[in-house]
């Protein structure tokens, strides 16, 4: 399950756009970030260019590893939320279906008990999506559709570092 | 494993240099984070020691342009080389497009070399990989100090199965973006086939 291939496509981003915004008002949270377990960003709502999105999401995703070690260790399947809380900003991380980590940030305009309750229930629509987003890339997989890389040539790649 | 994203026309691919304590893992990103365009590279992460050894890894994002309308991304990841953070290695293999295993080239470190090898196998294993399908590629790095062991014997150790390796000094930088380049087409032609 885990070990697919990771594929994003236009409809079920939208689909994950509209929850996440709508996550964002109904929480009234600053920021919101969806990434894959393996460090990479999915999406991002909210303040997102104050942020070095990329580094959050790689360390996230080291955050959520290390804490899923630990969980192991003391004989849990893993820590599903963690919450950080900072001076003026705080983190409420959770992870959404098993594979995707939801990411909220939020201030004193917001609770804790707000995001929680908030971010259960945009979890199930996303869990739903999500499912459905794995279930299309392996039939797409199977059905041999045809994948944009197929024709990359060697100069395509070598054009990459000159 | 990649990442496709056909909404923002983006793949990102993950890369891990592994290798032992103290070989050049991240010298390596250092000296490619150095020569890398500011606008084809993210910030450098390095969580580390006070003493400067890698404590859970370093990131290093590189966006190095298009292919057939997409965005490249390759992540660059160290793990820490010091034998008692085998956890923290493992967690970092989880999602691994491509490995550099960076050797020390220095006599003594040869038994070190040898028990990291071994020690990636084993842990690529335990998630379910084989080293031996996976782009991967061999760095034989510190090839300017005087007790540097013969490449022909680091290769007939730790490189059985012949994969592309390179002669490095990463601390100034020589053979660095050559293992880098290899890796990551080894990565694309892998993508190619659609696995
Ligand atoms: N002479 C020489 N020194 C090197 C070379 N590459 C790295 N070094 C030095 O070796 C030391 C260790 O390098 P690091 O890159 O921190 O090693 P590492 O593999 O990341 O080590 P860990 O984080 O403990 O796993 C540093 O002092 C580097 O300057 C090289 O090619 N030649
Ligand atoms: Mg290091």
């Amino acid at each position: 399950m885990s070990n697919s291939q990771m594929v994003m496509y236009d409809e079920e981003f939208q689909e994950i756009n509209v929850v996440i915004e709508r996550l964002l008002k109904d929480s009234n949270s600053k920021v919101i970030f969806l990434v894959d377990k393996n460090g990479q960003l999915i999406s991002g709502v909210g303040e997102t260019e104050r942020f070095d999105t990329t580094s959050l999401a790689s360390l996230t995703a080291g955050n959520i590893a290390a804490t899923g070690g630990l969980a192991k260790l003391i004989g849990e399947k893993e820590f599903s939320i963690l919450f950080h809380e900072g001076e003026k900003d705080n983190l409420h991380i959770s992870i959404v279906g098993g594979r995707v980590i939801l990411v909220v940030l939020f201030d004193n305009r917001s609770s804790l008990g707000l995001v929680r309750l908030r971010v259960k229930k945009a979890s199930e629509e996303l869990s739903v999506i999500f499912e459905k987003l794995m279930k299309k890339s392996d039939e797409k997989v199977k059905s041999g559709t045809s994948f944009p890389f197929a024709e990359i040539t060697d100069d395509d790649i070598d054009n990459l570092f000159s | 494993m990649s990442f496709i994203n056909y909404a923002s026309r983006e793949i990102n691919c993950k890369i891990v240099y592994y290798g032992p304590g103290l070989c050049g893992k991240t010298t390596n990103l250092q000296h490619v984070y150095a020569k890398t365009a500011p606008e084809a590279k993210g910030k450098m992460i390095s969580l580390a020691t006070e003493t400067e050894r890698t404590l859970f890894f370093d990131f290093l994002p590189l966006a190095l342009g298009e292919i057939r309308g997409f965005k490249t991304r390759f992540h660059l990841y160290t793990v820490p080389g010091q034998v008692f953070y085998d956890a923290s290695r493992k967690l970092i293999l989880k999602g691994v497009d491509g490995i550099v295993y960076v050797a020390d080239s220095q006599e003594e470190r040869m038994d070190a070399n040898i028990e990291s090898l071994d020690n990636l196998r084993h842990n690529l294993k335990e998630q379910g990989y084989d080293l031996d399908k996976l782009p991967y590629v061999v760095q034989y790095n510190k090839r300017d100090l005087p007790n540097a062991v013969p490449v022909e014997e680091l290769r007939r150790e730790l490189n059985p199965t012949n994969v592309p390796d390179f002669e490095a000094c990463a601390s100034t930088g020589e053979g660095v973006f050559e293992t880098l380049k290899a890796v990551a087409k080894l990565i694309l032609v892998d993508l190619k086939k659609g696995r």
